[in-house]
């Protein structure tokens, strides 16, 4: 199915994302996902569990926010929610809506970590803190 | 580097910043990113190229979308028949397996690119560019990308095209815009197709199909057709010499256009 793809290209994106900001590895990536996307969450995961292996995120946990399904109504102008099969007005019924959400399928944010040397250390993450600070500023 | 892209304190690293009262969210090694792109950015990018191409050869690009079976080719091959001295027509074939859509496509004329995926159900903006490039735009005014058949997919995956059209043939029940609501709703156009078997299913009732594509908010003029016999042919070709003109239009005020339903999705998307 095609959550298999839409998996590469997030992993692509987080890949990219995590070079630029010199990360070794991510952590969590968090997803907003609407029933209008045409993804299924299930399959989604699945996909992810597979395709991570050998990236950057093979340890990542995915983390999906759903997005609930509203409509502005063009007529009356009330924005209501809805069903995913039925898009029309809450308020007067008119199918003159516009979704206002619902149909994301967005990459919201990633947890990188860009220092691996102070791993559950909080002794040493503050020591290192100066070194990483230098690190970034000459980034 | 964090300024300017946006990285944030996570809960995990706060006490890291607070005490020392320093902008120090790398302290722990972690970092937050903000990015609210779509997952398939990367497919929008090379769909944005494809658009580029189309509009730059004045071409309209319409997607045919619909499940196995459908009568897509068929009514290529009606189209073609119609406006074979009308329009320069060219024609992109997405199928799992076989060059046969394509054949029946080139026994009529006109250029076709089977693109066969294997065993990916859609077609995606790399796909369609490998094949543009194989056309010669210049000598098209209309591509026909008819997509694999499949009510999923393809919904989901931008490709450079200007208008989706999506066809509903008699035989798979008027039910089908309530069960797969994401095709149907990208839908420019919706083609009842295989009307000259409506006396034949009599359980099939255009007005609960009709009435199901307006419950998703679609305003896509639904037309009845039957590429076998004709009937309702003409409304079919009006509507695209209707988006060829419309492009010819934009393209000569240099604007361009996505499937509707795109263009809102990323609208709003932009505005997080
Ligand atoms: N009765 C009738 N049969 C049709 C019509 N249009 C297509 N068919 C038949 O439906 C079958 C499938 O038609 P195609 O045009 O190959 O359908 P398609 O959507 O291109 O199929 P795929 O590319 O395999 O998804 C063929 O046997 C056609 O002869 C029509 O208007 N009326
Ligand atoms: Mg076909
Ligand atoms: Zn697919
Ligand atoms: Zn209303
Ligand atoms: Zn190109």
């Amino acid at each position: 199915m095609h959550e298999l793809a839409v998996c590469q290209g997030l992993l692509d994106q987080v890949t990219r994302i995590a070079h630029e900001h010199a990360a070794q590895r991510v952590d969590r990536i968090v997803l907003r996902i609407g029933p209008l996307s045409g993804i299924e969450l299930p399959l989604l995961e699945q996909a992810f569990t597979l395709a991570r292996a050998g990236t950057v995120a093979q340890d990542a946990e995915l983390h999906t926010e759903a997005a609930a399904i509203r409509v502005h109504c063009e007529t009356c102008g009330a924005e209501t929610d809805a069903q995913i099969n039925r898009l029309l007005c809450g308020e007067c019924g008119d199918y003159h809506t516009r979704l206002v959400s619902g149909d994301e399928m967005l990459l919201v944010s990633l947890e990188l970590v860009t220092d691996e040397r102070d791993k559950g250390n909080k002794d040493s993450s503050f020591k290192i803190q100066d070194t990483s600070n230098e690190k970034t500023s000459t980034l | 580097m964090c300024d300017t892209c946006g990285c944030n304190v996570t809960p995990g690293n706060e006490h890291l910043v607070r005490a020392d009262g320093k902008h120090a969210h790398t302290a722990d090694g972690k970092a937050a990113v903000q990015v609210l792109s779509s997952l398939l950015s990367e497919n929008d990018h090379q769909a944005a190229h494809n658009r580029e191409h189309f509009d730059r050869h004045q071409v309209l690009s319409v997607n045919l979308m619909s499940s196995p079976g459908a009568g897509k080719t068929a009514l290529l091959e009606a189209t073609i028949e119609a406006l074979q001295d009308e329009y320069r027509i060219g024609v992109v074939e997405g199928d799992l397996e076989t060059e046969n859509d394509a054949e029946r496509i080139r026994a009529r004329g006109v250029p076709a690119i089977q693109i066969t995926t294997g065993s990916a159900c859609h077609l995606d903006a790399h796909m369609v560019h490998a094949a543009l490039h194989k056309l010669d735009l210049d000598a098209l005014d209309i591509i026909f990308i008819e997509n694999v058949g499949n009510l999923v997919c393809p919904a989901s995956f931008d490709l450079g095209h200007h208008r989706n059209v999506t066809l509903l043939s008699i035989t798979e029940g008027d039910d089908k815009p309530a069960k797969y609501p994401v095709m149907f709703r990208a839908a420019d156009a919706v083609l009842l197709s295989k009307t000259d078997l409506l006396p034949v299913i009599e359980e099939f009732s255009v007005a609960r199909a009709a009435n199901g594509l307006r419950n998703l908010a679609s305003r896509a003029p639904l037309l009845q057709l039957s590429s076998k016999t004709g009937a309702g042919i003409g409304a079919w070709l009006d509507w695209l010499r209707g988006e060829v003109r419309d492009q010819r239009q934009r393209v000569g005020a240099g604007e361009t256009l996505k499937p509707a339903i795109q263009q809102d999705g990323l609208k709003l998307h932009a505005q997080g």
